[in-house]
């Protein structure tokens, strides 16, 4: 398979805070999900990929081309979504089209129209009286409009509501509709990945806890619920972390087909939600 | 055709597709040789990752029940005709095991069963 996105021992450290060498590849024809607590490294990672700050070590390769040393030619080909609105606020949305239209060979004003139509974006309006959700959807416009084969996208969902953000979600299935195309994206939200990403990177502290297919994390991952006598004779290694409380304990496993062996009807097993996920993850590096 | 699928579901969703889809095979629902939806399209309509429709047209041509072709897409593979047939029949005998299991537990008798069996069938 080919890798439109692939990262080999990245690392960047700030005073109070490193990424610590992490890898990620993404195929062509697929979504990814990267998901992890607020400062885990996720907007330092995309910066890193988008060259708008400077590696200390690793590779980045985007449609297997470095990243730094064909900066032009890869950032034609990517549309990025920031979480935060970087255009110029007095202009209207039809003023600050021109200007982002030039900057690219491949701008497409049929598809821009296109997508502006669909999205009901008022052309006339100055962008800032655009509300949060139409700024993330113009910037959405821009992104899609000039034949980009990578959307990359740095929390384009938060603070947005549930109606655009299940737009947004139909908008990226549309999207891989075209199997050369891919989408990386970032969120805390992690119920926007839950129906159509394909695989899940969840990042902690500057580490990757794990990158996998989201179904194999929803089929075999389990949230384990029992009584506390239990955990006397329980294998730890097979918890990724307990939680207790007054009345039982609630667990993660990693093969709820396992643990459904070793503990029959004496437990309850439920599929875990990313959000399940990511905070047993999460909790578990920060009580180490 | 309809694929309904359950979030809340035990079963993973890839394998409520595939039996969905081998019941729609075996009913006739889906004919021979028809052209299914493209794995992307069906994962576009149900709102679920692409890898999930991969991995459900995947077992279902292991299992014999399509065929995909590079470049144009999956089909509903011509089944075995006696196969197809004693796949139908298994279909038939469930319903009436069922309907005798049912039967028993009001202890009715073979002969009022065939009687009631035999008006219906007339019926139908």
């Amino acid at each position: 398979m080919e890798s439109i996105l692939e990262i080999k021992g990245l690392k960047k450290s700030f005073k109070d805070f490193s990424l610590k060498g992490i890898d990620i590849t993404l195929e062509k024809g697929y979504i990814m999900g990267f998901i992890g607590p607020n400062g885990a490294g996720k907007t330092t990672t995309i910066k890193l990929i988008m060259n708008l700050m400077k590696k200390d070590a690793g590779v980045i390769k985007v449609f297997g081309l470095d990243n730094v040393k064909y900066e032009l030619d890869v950032k034609q080909k990517i549309g990025f979504v920031y979480d935060e609105n970087n255009y110029y606020e007095e202009l209207t949305i039809s003023e600050m089209k021109r200007i982002v239209a030039s900057f690219y060979k491949t701008w497409d004003d049929s598809a821009f129209n296109k997508y502006i139509g669909e999205f009901r974006l008022p052309l006339k309006k100055k962008i800032k009286d655009l509300s949060k959700g139409m700024k993330m959807k113009f910037s959405l416009a821009v992104a899609l409009s000039h034949n980009a084969d990578l959307l990359i996208m740095d929390e384009p969902t938060s603070g947005l509501d549930p109606l655009v953000r299940r737009e947004l979600l139909e908008i990226l299935s549309q999207i891989i509709q075209d199997e050369n195309k891919a989408v990386f994206f970032s969120t805390h939200i992690t119920s926007d990945l839950e129906k159509i990403a394909d695989y899940v990177t969840l990042i902690n502290d500057g580490e990757i806890v794990l990158s996998l297919e989201k179904d194999e994390l929803i089929n075999n991952y389990g949230l384990v619920r029992g009584g506390k006598e239990l955990l006397n004779n329980v294998n730890s290694k097979d918890f990724i972390d307990i939680r207790e409380n007054q009345f039982g304990f609630e667990a993660l496993v990693k093969d709820k087909n396992q643990t459904r062996k070793a503990y029959k009807d004496k437990i309850i097993i439920e599929k875990p939600s990313l959000e399940d996920v990511m905070l047993y993850y999460t909790r578990r590096c920060r009580n180490v | 055709m309809n694929i309904i699928i359950s979030n809340q579901s035990d079963k993973p969703i890839y394998e409520q597709i595939t039996d969905q889809m081998k019941n729609l095979i075996i009913n006739g629902e889906l004919s021979e040789s028809e052209l299914l939806p493209s794995i992307r399209n069906l994962a576009k309509e149900l709102q679920i990752s692409v890898i999930t429709t991969k991995r459900a047209y995947e077992e279902l041509e292991r299992d014999g029940y399509i065929v995909s072709i590079p470049g144009k897409g999956s089909y509903v593979k011509p089944q075995n005709k006696e196969l197809l047939k004693e796949a139908r029949i298994r279909i038939v005998e469930d319903k009436m095991a069922e309907a005798i299991s049912a039967a028993k537990t009001i202890n009715m008798s073979l002969e009022e069963l065939q009687q009631i069996l035999r008006l219906l069938y007339e019926e139908v």
